[in-house]
């Protein structure tokens, strides 16, 4: 339990920094059990970074797909304390850098501190939690997620002024979240002029931290184009649709990265 | 609980939009900016000369005020104490709400907002905002569950004819809470210009703050009037119900640092405060955040928030406005629970005493009279929140 170990998300950005990729499901979905079938599926497949979402009740920046997940994950029974177990012993066959993103109220019930002490003792890396806004983050919650190594990567969007975005690369540690444009998660489709010019804008700031964009990335078109103004990509509502109707296995996850990078 | 009252404690909203532990503004990041701008300009906007006038005109003759504080003489005679009623159910529309969405709608003005979203319930802040709309001429979008949409058919219709569209919340339990996420993802779509009016005070800093400020206007009336009717500014008790708890902000937000008034806050506790079924926050929460500010709300053990239960649609809200859970945290309110049935029976009873037939969510303030202990001399103020037209149906099966 050294808190000096580099992270694993700081590690890989330190050996790689183009075309990454990072992809989201939600844990318990379609299944209970399948939370370590895709985990193992998507590192197999290839994928850099996996984003393991945690179901919540009230999804606000989340669009249908994701929030339909979200139900169906609850109905199953799924929460935090399922989650941990479900990822215990994961460090044993799984390398690839663990995200979980979730809503600051089940991790609030759970406990801060419990929980960063379980996503360190798990090998979980990062946390995403965008309805806890960085001021509030670095007022009450920064040091325990400091002690315990875990990293808290926040979100920048075409409206984040420069200097909060200033503000969030000089807070942040692991990369910053680029959403793409004005919209929650699988309402967007494609790539617009307006957010190229958004994404340049960002690339000519020089942030010290790597960026990952998210938000309307679902095939290979999008991620090449989102790859050419950041160090990679997020794919999340586009692979929820896939294991609805493809299916969790090894063939099902493999084929549909093959989709979004070759 | 008289005695576990901090006198030193404020219950006015703070720098960072805090009541003690409870508001905040826990909002994703694609929030921000819409909600920075409205913080940054809210107060100086209201403080404005142009809108003061527009804002108090507007309350006058479009709304009514101020509305009438009425001696309930039969009802004092069987609760035994004074008791006056605040009849906010006679302003236009047919309940308190519309003091709010006057002011938001100014608001929305003066910062350039072309659209206007909003959440419904029972569909009584819907109405409202889409009046305000039409006033104003500004586009409306009404989010509303669409198991409300079913059961609350006329104010739906109401929205239509006042020329707003009414979008169905499809997602979750299909009520307010999900109807509330639905109007916040449309926020996100559309950052720029549109204006979110929240009605209640509840959601992120400072909608909690505003909120009370153009509802506070009930209780600076009811001072006024207290005052030329009795000789006396503050009543002893100043009851209220709460579901977010906007017309009980509006009905306390002058007597907060009054310790002379004793705040009543009346929540739904439906088929019972243990029966699975309730809307009771104070009784059944625990500290969580909940649409954007930290306060009380019902939940599971794993912080997924449950769904409430009222026979009053208003009241159906698993949570309470930050200055409410503050209220209750440091012993300045007393909470009483009110069960549909005995609602139900206050609604009957000032109907048949006064002629008055109150909306079923204040139906529950005026149950609370009964449980609290009251003396010969006490002078009760009553928020008469709403009228009980949109609520004839569910009386009528218990007639």
């Amino acid at each position: 339990m050294d808190t000096l170990t580099t992270n694993r998300i700081s590690a890989l950005f330190e050996q790689r920094s183009e075309r990454l990729l990072n992809v989201y499901f939600t844990a318990g979905f379609p299944h209970l059990d399948d939370t370590r079938t895709v985990l193992r599926g998507l590192q197999d497949a290839g994928v850099d970074l996996v984003e393991i979402g945690m179901p919540y009740s009230d999804p606000v920046a989340d669009g249908e797909t994701i929030q339909q997940s979200n139900g169906v994950a609850l109905d199953n029974g799924m929460s935090i304390k399922t989650l941990f177990a479900q990822l215990a012993g994961c460090r044993e066959e799984i390398t690839v850098p663990i995200l979980l993103m979730g809503y600051i109220n089940p991790v609030l019930q759970y406990g801060v501190e419990n929980f960063c002490r379980m996503c360190r003792q798990v090998g979980v890396d990062g946390v995403i939690l965008p309805d806890l806004p960085l001021d509030l983050f670095l007022a009450e919650y920064a040091p325990v997620f400091r002690e315990y190594g875990i990293l808290n990567v926040h979100l920048i969007t075409p409206q984040t002024t420069d200097e909060r975005i200033r503000f969030i690369d000089q807070e942040s540690d692991g990369f910053i979240y680029m959403v793409s444009s004005a919209s929650i998660t699988g309402s967007v489709k494609g790539i617009s002029d307006g957010m190229r010019t958004y994404f340049e804008r960002i690339e000519a700031m020089n942030l010290r931290n790597p960026r990952l964009i998210g938000f309307g990335i679902s095939d290979q078109e999008t991620f090449n184009t989102a790859s050419q103004y950041a160090n990679g990509a997020i794919v999340g509502s586009a692979f929820i649709r896939h294991l609805q109707d493809h299916g969790t296995s090894a063939e099902s996850i493999r084929s549909f990265v093959q989709t979004i990078r070759p | 609980m008289q005695d576990t009252i901090d006198t030193q404690a404020s219950f006015a909203v703070s720098d960072t939009g805090f009541y003690g532990r409870f508001g905040g503004a826990f909002i994703p990041e694609m929030l921000y900016p819409n909600v920075e701008e409205l913080r940054q300009n809210y107060l100086s906007i209201i403080a404005d000369p142009s809108f003061q006038a527009e804002f108090w005109q507007l309350l006058e003759d479009y709304v009514g005020r101020p509305t009438p504080l009425f001696l309930a003489k039969r009802l004092s005679a069987k609760k035994g104490a004074t008791i006056y009623l605040k009849r906010e159910d006679l302003c236009h529309t047919g309940a308190h709400k519309v003091n709010n969405t006057i002011g938001q709608i100014l608001v929305a003005q003066r910062l350039g907002k072309k659209r206007i979203v909003a959440e419904t319930g029972a569909g009584q802040h819907g109405v409202a905002t889409a009046t305000v709309c039409a006033l104003m001429g500004l586009e409306c979008i009404v989010y509303m569950g669409a198991i409300d949409m079913e059961r609350q058919k006329p104010n739906v219709d109401r929205m239509r004819m006042l020329g707003a569209t009414v979008v169905p919340a499809k997602s979750g339990s299909q009520t307010l809470k999900d109807a509330t996420n639905e109007a916040m993802r449309h926020w996100i779509n559309n950052p720029v210009d549109t204006h979110y009016i929240i009605g209640s005070v509840v959601g992120p800093h400072p909608y909690p703050d505003m909120v009370a400020r153009f509802q506070s206007v009930i209780s600076q009336e009811v001072r006024q009037q207290l005052l030329a009717k009795t000789g006396r500014e503050n009543p002893d008790y100043m009851v209220a119900c709460v579901g977010g708890g906007s017309n009980a902000a509006g009905a306390f937000f002058h007597f907060l640092h009054e310790p002379s008034v004793r705040l009543v806050a009346a929540e739904a506790a439906g088929m019972g405060v243990s029966s699975g079924h309730s809307a009771a926050t104070t009784a059944l929460g625990k500290p969580g955040v909940l649409h954007g500010s930290r306060t009380i709300l019902m939940q599971t053990d794993d912080g997924q928030v449950t769904e409430p239960y009222s026979i009053s649609a208003g009241l159906d809200y698993p949570g309470i406005g930050p200055l409410h859970a503050h209220l209750f945290d440091s012993g300045r309110g007393d909470f009483y629970a009110i069960t549909d049935d005995e609602a139900l029976a206050a609604g009957f009873e000032l109907s048949k005493l006064e002629g008055i037939i109150p909306a079923l969510e204040t139906a529950h303030a005026l149950a609370a009279l009964d449980k609290m202990s009251l003396k010969a001399d006490d002078v009760v103020v009553v928020c008469l929140s709403g009228r009980g037209d949109k609520d004839l149906s569910t009386y009528s099966k218990h007639l």
